[in-house]
């Protein structure tokens, strides 16, 4: 206290440039969630798998001397080798090929379905907890009532009404697979519109549509983004299931389902036509259950902002 | 234990959190004391780090991440930083209650609210189930819950906020403590059930001479209640003594400023109510000097690089502010809340 | 809470009339005709087509089927003319239920379990190990599971049977294999339930009355955690259930599964229209219990509309 001097007694007054020192960059939404995906590792590796992953299944069929249908009978239950990278099946099909072009039918069945689930979904259900009332009573009776059903069984069935193939699956998936996300956006909705911020939106007089746009569907794309990544593997999982019991994609075209089950039958011969499938579909499944994860902490409005 | 006159004594107490962004020093230095028998409010905007330092006082802030800085905590004598998980239990359960903010969500929800407060003994040998079946109604009956018996039997969402507070209330007294805590028991109720629940506390004091901490940010709830107060600002004091002297001998122009910004029933209607501009300082790196410089509109130079001391006016009064250095202009805080009136 | 599961059971009732309507019409439009072997002569198809009614108008069909129904009857198999969707289920489904049981319980009990010590255990060495078996129970499909467990379990090692059902044995392998999606999902669920919940104001209460952490843990904190498990419950079944299909044909137990897969390869339509019944009134049944059981323990819903 010793180096006090009088003229640091003299008045200045508030500063006007730190009475807010407390505020920090701002950051847009979407901005700041990709910051915090990118700060977590584990989801941007399981970003990184699904882009390699991606890219692979388009080209490495078409960069093989191989093709997906050719048999070489020299190569039947080969094991992993130069000529076979990762071996033969037992018509001494090359699986390198295989796995990629059922790549190519398991990711885009799981994706496509998953979109249009997520789409229809979140439009079902925003219509219904936007306006409420009549329609919103018949929807959610209907909805209870489908939710009750379990999901397989209208699978199977629509699969046997429609028969095998890409399309019908995704449909059979499709006409049921909505139902969990209306019923969360509706659930969001309901609750978002009742906000204050809604309702002052309201009584300054801003119309429906704009309100929608600016107000609710920001708060709630995050959380249908998330949900459509949690989606995909469940779509892998039931077209995987499908092929298994034999109402998937028709042969010889193949998923990694079909791969999985024709291994499974040959497993005491050659048990590296079990695991290599396995290998890649739990891989697949791994890397979107991380980026689902590290997708939902990075929209989470609780955590906006911090580390 | 031996008579003391300050049932509680806090010392020059420090508590920081470790977050990923860096270290929050929520409480600074603060020293002040509970006696008897009284009713000390602890008052000031949100995040100045009032309910942080009543936690302190139970040892309620999760450590990690918070841990302490620096000075002691003396109850009835006995260190509280110092004590064994035993000690700690038997603080807790039978010597200081503690009431928080919300009662919707302080109470387990899937637990009947009579159970709830019975638990408070919970460990104790020396008494019986009946006695302390008796004890919870008894209790409940005297915090004002009309129909104990079946109230008993019910579960929080059954109960209106006023009752829930009430249980909160109950639940804090039912061990007879020397002394409790309410962290803001009041904020989330409306204004008539707030009345009835500072009257109950009062009540309860005179009844069993219960030493009462009052957090809240509401100048009314203090005028109503409290013997002293303890006026905080960024983790730091800044103010402390009697009620009146707090309210009509305001020496610190942060108090000045709060006393400013809410309206009383007094209020003429012309009397333009002044906001305190400005946000509290940050936490992360709280400024070298007094935390309020920045907002304050008698700020000098020295306000911002060196802390103030506390100056004793009276005996109960005292303030950490450089206006009452011997070289500091004089100002004369009322004077200018009458001529900034008289202006408007 | 009367009113409650009445409304509950009422729901369940529509539910499962809906679905025994739609089961019924979507099994008469799968293309294809059940008889159409070329070695049948016409006057046999026809006898065939008045045997099983199929030579009624489809109304009349619907008609017989839920009066049918309504006693208990399923109607005979098409593939296998001595046999009835009865006599199937009985047969196959106590393999089916003593399996899902087992799968169900272990699943549970280790996922709940594996949840509580890492939610308790957060940040540490014991967390990321739950949390891995998490991540990559989550991961695999149960019939690659099953696949593995065969591989390491019964062939590479030889210590478990890897097919049938005829003892205690025999059920680790299928059970684990079944099990491991939903321990995984349950540990999942319980871990993040259990981390919200101690984040949550009464907890502090109870800290505050001077409670000890075990008490805190367990009367305060895993008593609510466990709230939003119940609710997954009823899905749990449904999955278990369906991982049947796979993990009993794998496994080659003659539960209801692998029929149920076995019909479907060999468009038996009344075996496939039964069972599906079958099926989705068990699920509706177990959504409702877990309703009730929800009901039950959460006072909130008990007294509450709802």
């Amino acid at each position: 206290m010793e180096n006090l001097t009088k003229d640091l007694f003299t008045v200045v007054g508030k500063n006007v440039e730190k009475m807010d020192s407390i505020s920090r960059p701002t950051l847009s939404f979407w901005k700041d969630a990709w910051r915090r995906l990118k700060k977590n590792r584990w989801a941007f590796l399981g970003l990184c798998i699904l882009v390699v992953f991606a890219l692979l299944a388009i080209f490495a069929p078409i960069f093989s001397q191989y093709t997906y249908t050719a048999m070489d009978t020299s190569a039947v239950n080969a094991t992993p080798s130069r000529a076979h990278w990762l071996g033969a099946d037992s018509a001494g099909r090359d699986l390198w090929v295989r796995i990629w072009m059922g790549a190519r039918v398991s990711l885009s069945i799981g994706l496509i379905a998953a979109v249009i689930n997520a789409c229809v979904g979140a439009v079902m259900g925003g219509l219904c907890g936007y306006y409420g009332g009549k329609l919103d009573m018949i929807m959610m009776r209907i909805v209870e009532i489908l939710y009750g059903i379990p999901n397989l069984i209208v699978v199977i069935l629509v699969m046997l009404v429609l028969g095998r193939g890409m399309t019908t699956m995704i449909v059979a998936l499709c006409i049921t697979g909505w139902i969990g996300t209306c019923r969360f956006v509706r659930g969001e909705v309901y609750r978002l519109k009742e906000q204050d911020y809604v309702l002052a939106a309201k009584v300054l007089g801003v119309s429906d549509f704009t309100i929608v746009v600016r107000h609710i569907i920001p708060n709630i794309m995050g959380m249908i983004v998330t949900n459509l990544c949690m989606a995909i593997p469940g779509a892998i999982f039931q077209e995987a299931f499908l092929s298994y019991i034999g109402l998937g994609i028709q042969p010889p075209m193949c998923s990694w389902g079909i791969l999985a089950k024709e291994g499974i039958a040959n497993l005491r011969v050659a048990p590296h036509q079990v695991l290599i499938p396995a290998f890649f579909i739990c891989v697949t499944m791994l890397a979107l259950n991380l980026l689902g994860d590290g997708l939902r902490d990075a929209v989470d409005p609780k955590l906006r902002g911090t580390e | 234990m031996a008579e003391y006159e300050n049932l509680l004594e806090i010392k020059n107490l420090s508590f920081s959190f470790k977050t990923y962004g860096g270290t929050v020093k929520a409480v600074r230095d603060v020293s002040f004391d509970l006696r008897k028998g009284e009713i000390l409010g602890i008052v000031g905007e949100s995040g100045c780090g009032k309910s942080v330092t009543a936690q302190c006082i139970m040892r309620l802030n999760p450590e990690p991440p918070g841990f302490f800085e620096s000075g002691e905590i003396l109850y009835k004598g006995q260190n509280v930083l110092q004590m064994s998980k035993p000690e700690l239990k038997q603080l807790r359960s039978k010597e200081i209650g503690f009431i928080f903010q919300d009662p919707m969500t302080s109470l387990n929800p899937t637990m009947r609210v009579g159970k709830q407060i019975e638990e408070v003994f919970t460990g104790h040998k020396d008494i019986s189930k009946v006695e302390i079946h008796e004890k919870a109604l008894n209790i409940m009956k005297l915090v004002g819950i009309s129909d104990a018996e079946k109230r008993f039997r019910q579960y929080p969402h059954e109960l209106s906020g006023g009752m829930k507070q009430r249980i909160m209330i109950a639940m804090a007294l039912v061990s007879e403590p020397s002394m409790i805590i309410c962290d803001e028991p009041t904020t989330s109720l409306d204004v008539t059930i707030e009345a009835q629940i500072l009257d109950l506390l009062l009540e309860l004091r005179e009844k069993l001479g219960t030493s009462i901490i009052m957090i809240t940010h509401d100048l009314g709830v203090i005028a109503k209640l409290c013997d002293r107060v303890v006026v905080m600002y960024g983790g730091k004091v800044m103010e402390h003594g009697t009620v009146d002297e707090i309210f009509y001998d305001t020496a610190h122009p942060y108090t000045n400023a709060l006393m400013n910004s809410i309206a009383g029933l007094d209020t003429d209607k012309n009397t333009v109510l002044k906001p305190i501009p400005g946000t509290p300082p940050d936490l992360f790196a709280p400024p070298h000097g007094c935390p309020f410089a920045a907002r304050c509109d008698y700020a000098m130079k020295v306000c911002q690089t060196y802390p103030p001391e506390f100056t004793d006016l009276s005996q109960e009064h005292s303030t950490a502010c450089w206006l009452q250095h011997e070289w500091a202009p004089k100002v004369d805080l009322h004077m200018h809340n009458r001529q900034r009136k008289e202006t408007v | 809470m009367a009113k409650y599961i009445l409304k509950r059971a009422l729901a369940a009732i529509v539910t499962l009339f809906v679905l025994i309507t739609v089961v019924f019409f979507l099994v008469r439009l799968i293309p294809g005709d059940p008889f159409n072997d070329p070695k049948l002569t016409d006057t046999v198809r026809e006898n065939l087509y008045e045997y099983y009614g199929f030579d009624k108008p489809l109304v009349v069909q619907y008609g017989i089927y839920m009066n049918n129904l309504l006693h208990g009857d399923l109607g005979p198999s098409t593939r296998y003319m001595n046999r009835t969707v009865n006599d199937m289920i009985f047969e196959s489904f106590p393999y089916s239920a003593d399996l899902g049981i087992r799968a169900l319980v272990f699943a549970v009990s280790f996922g709940l379990v594996l949840g509580i010590l890492a939610a308790l255990n957060r940040g540490k060495k014991l967390d990321v190990v739950c949390v891995l078996v998490a991540i990559l129970g989550t991961s695999i499909p149960d019939f690659i599971m099953g696949a593995i467990l065969q591989y390491v379990f019964g062939v590479k090692w030889g210590l478990l049977p890897v097919a049938q059902y005829k003892g205690i044995e025999y059920t680790i392998l299928p059970a684990a294999a079944l099990g491991f999606y939903t321990l995984a999902s349950v540990s999942k669920l319980m871990r993040s339930s259990m981390l919200e919940v101690v984040s949550q104001d009464y907890i502090k209460t109870a800290k505050a009355k001077g409670l000890s952490q075990g008490r805190i843990t367990f009367r305060h904190q895993i008593r609510n955690a466990i709230m939003p498990v119940i609710t997954v419950l009823g899905p749990t079944v449904a999955s278990v259930l369906t991982g049947t299909f796979v993990v009993e044909s794998i496994f080659a137990i003659p539960g209801m599964g692998k029929y149920y897969v076995d019909s479907v390869n060999n468009s038996d339509y009344s075996m496939i229209l039964g069972m599906t019944i079958f099926y989705g009134a068990f699920l509706i049944l177990c959504n409702l219990i877990v309703d009730i059981a929800y009901g039950l323990v959460d006072p909130r819903i008990r007294i509450g509309k709802k």
